[in-house]
């Protein structure tokens, strides 16, 4: 963890200031403030249609807010050239909740198709490249030459996170990942994460609902509720918060038992 | 960012300790990939001292190199390498050794083509059978639904209709009036040679009631209808929602195949007629505009043209409504998967109607020609 090595926390790479996004006469955000800070793991939580993903989309540039400025690695991306945001956006890795692999290219060309268009390497060396990254994210080799088509659900994911890890990006936004994942290939997601934040002091945003993700990866949580961010601070500290959604989703039957599993791996009292 | 050459980049020294430096990342992978190691085997440790970057792409290439059993061998004792990248390396290796062997690509061979060429033939045949069968399946649920007027369904007929034929008129009938002025055109210029002008009445009259409007009126159909139909149900087969209706005990046939199969058999009958008048208008256009022929006269010569011959262009639109519809419904249960497949079914759907269309058009032509009609 870098936060805590000088006593103050690190810089912020993506900064949202009033930020509001309507939809005709129907508000998801209104006047959301937000920081995500270098190195962090940044877990999202909020209830159904509460405005996590459209905020992600907000953040990476899909959908232009109704009011409100996101600052990311110190640009605004709204008012960037569109030669400057293509720079900007090859820091960035987006998995998207059902993967978006692109269905007429295999797996590896999914990964090697940003690494062949932005990074400029032979289709060779691309293809190797993305071999590797299949193979961090888990997928044996064979599937590398599979469509997406005849991937399991699980695999889409991993496949998608390889492309994501492509260009080995500064910040990686992740959109429910764990989601149709099994219990194994979650927590071996959880501990992937960890590593690849470590190596490359990676930020990443991550918008889920898997408690025990939150648990293990986490370094503060994010809580979207009444059209803004309630809370965002490490889990302890959400936990605490005095609200009845809160309470009712760390407190709840699966909440507890994600704690106690917690508690058991690291060997303190469950919070 | 240095720009030494790679191979010093990567030295062996002579107590075969590999020494690493500069930024081993993505940038410089161009650059880096030209380092070699004549021999891996005999490196026996790692000096990463010197090492100032490193990343995925950085590691893919030590696998490269090294081979990932080395470097997971070398990694642990590695001189210099913070604790981080070293766990980089050891999760790229270990992921690399997890992997399993890499897939043959198959080599190609003298028969091929030839073995090409029989999966064509076989697979046009299945082709061929599949679209009977589904022919026999959509018969059979009509059948079953005739007595069952409860099971109508009357909403997503008239939707279709609109869609499929009303939306179409326009279209059709403009198309069919700049065809019909281009063949009384045509037919003015050859008939002049020899002082039969007044035959371009004729000529437009018979041409568009026996063949053209209602092959003009198909191929639209086919083009705009039957690719949207494959589309449709194509996108609802990669969806799952066709799963999903019959796992709710629907049956996809009765509730999408039927109310279309029943639209365009409604409606391609008037798009044609609607497509003849055109037709015909675009042709008394040009005849009163530049051949001098009365508006009257047109009226007149068309009226001792026999009906017969209306209604045998018309008895061809149901066939062509039936063929249509059948095709573009079965090219959307046939898609796979991925939105390719809907672009590759939607493609095969208007090409082969439109070839269909045709070749019973031409048919007919002949039937009709031995029959004396």
């Amino acid at each position: 963890m870098t936060n805590n090595k000088t006593g103050q926390p690190p810089e912020a790479v993506i900064e949202v200031r009033g930020l509001c996004n309507r939809f005709g006469q129907h508000s998801v955000h209104e006047n959301l403030d937000m920081d995500v800070r270098r190195g962090e793991i940044l877990g999202v939580v909020g209830g159904s249609g509460s405005g996590k993903s459209v905020l992600l989309r907000s953040i990476v540039g899909l959908l232009r807010p109704s009011a409100g400025r996101v600052t990311m690695l110190h640009k605004e991306l709204q008012t960037l050239t569109p030669a400057e945001r293509a720079q900007l956006e090859r820091r960035i890795g987006v998995l998207f909740q059902q993967g978006a692999l692109f269905s007429s290219l295999t797996v590896l060309e999914n990964i090697a198709l940003p690494l062949i268009e932005h990074a400029r390497l032979s289709r060779r060396d691309a293809t190797h490249v993305a071999a590797v990254k299949l193979a961090l994210t888990g997928l044996p080799a064979s599937a590398g030459n599979l469509h997406p088509a005849d991937l399991s659900g699980g695999m889409i994911k991993r496949a998608a996170l390889a492309r994501a890890l492509a260009l080995d990006p500064d910040i990686l936004f992740l959109d429910e990942p764990t989601a149709g994942l099994d219990p194994i290939g979650a927590a071996a997601f959880d501990q992937l994460l960890l590593t690849l934040r470590d190596a490359f002091n990676l930020t990443v945003f991550m918008v889920t609902h898997d408690l025990d993700t939150l648990y293990t990866t986490c370094d503060r949580i994010a809580v979207l509720s009444q059209k803004k961010v309630l809370v965002a601070d490490t889990l302890e500290v959400v936990a605490a918060t005095q609200d009845d959604w809160i309470q009712e989703y760390f407190h709840g039957p699966r909440g507890r038992a994600a704690a106690v599993a917690d508690a058991l791996v690291r060997g303190t009292t469950p919070t | 960012m240095t720009h030494l050459p790679a191979q010093q980049d990567l030295v062996l020294q002579a107590d075969a300790s590999l020494h690493l430096q500069g930024d081993w990342t993505l940038p410089r992978y161009k650059l880096l990939s030209r380092a070699s190691l004549e021999d891996a085997g005999v490196v026996r440790s790692l000096d990463a001292s010197r090492l100032t970057g490193l990343d995925t792409a950085g590691a893919a290439l030590l696998v490269k190199l090294l081979g990932a059993e080395s470097l997971q061998r070398l990694a642990p004792t590695a001189i210099g390498l913070s604790e981080e990248r070293r766990a980089l390396l050891l999760a790229v290796a270990s992921a690399m050794l997890a992997r399993g062997a890499e897939p043959k690509a198959r080599r190609w061979r003298l028969g091929d083509a030839l073995a090409d060429v029989g999966a064509t033939v076989l697979s046009g045949w299945h082709n061929l059978l599949q679209f009977l069968g589904f022919l026999g399946l959509t018969l059979l649920v009509l059948a079953s639904l005739l007595p069952k007027p409860w099971r109508w369904r009357y909403t997503a007929l008239v939707a279709q209709m609109q869609q499929a034929g009303l939306n179409a008129v326009p279209i059709v009938a403009l198309l069919n009036f700049l065809v019909g002025a281009v063949v009384a055109f045509l037919g003015a210029t050859v008939l002049a040679e020899f002082g039969a002008t007044i035959y371009t009445v004729d000529l437009v009259g018979y041409a568009f009631m026996r063949e053209m409007g209602v092959l003009l009126a198909a191929i639209m159909l086919a083009g705009r209808t039957a690719s949207a139909y494959t589309a449709q149900i194509g996108s609802m087969k990669v969806n799952e929602e066709i799963d999903a209706l019959r796992v709710q005990g629907l049956d996809p046939i009765e509730l999408l195949v039927i109310p279309r199969v029943l639209a365009l058999l409604i409606m391609l009958p008037i798009l044609s007629f609607v497509a003849i008048l055109a037709g015909m208008l675009g042709g008394a256009m040009v005849a009163v505009l530049s051949l001098d022929i009365s508006p009257a006269r047109f009226l007149g010569i068309v009226q001792e043209i026999p009906l017969k011959h209306l209604y045998l262009g018309m008895s061809k639109a149901p066939l062509f409504a039936v063929m249509i519809a059948l095709i573009g419904c079965l090219e959307g249960f046939k898609v796979k998967g991925s939105a390719e497949s809907v672009g590759e079914h939607t493609t095969s759907a208007v090409v082969q109607s439109i070839f269909v269309v045709i070749l019973l058009d031409a048919l007919a032509a002949l039937f009709f020609m031995q029959m004396d009609w």
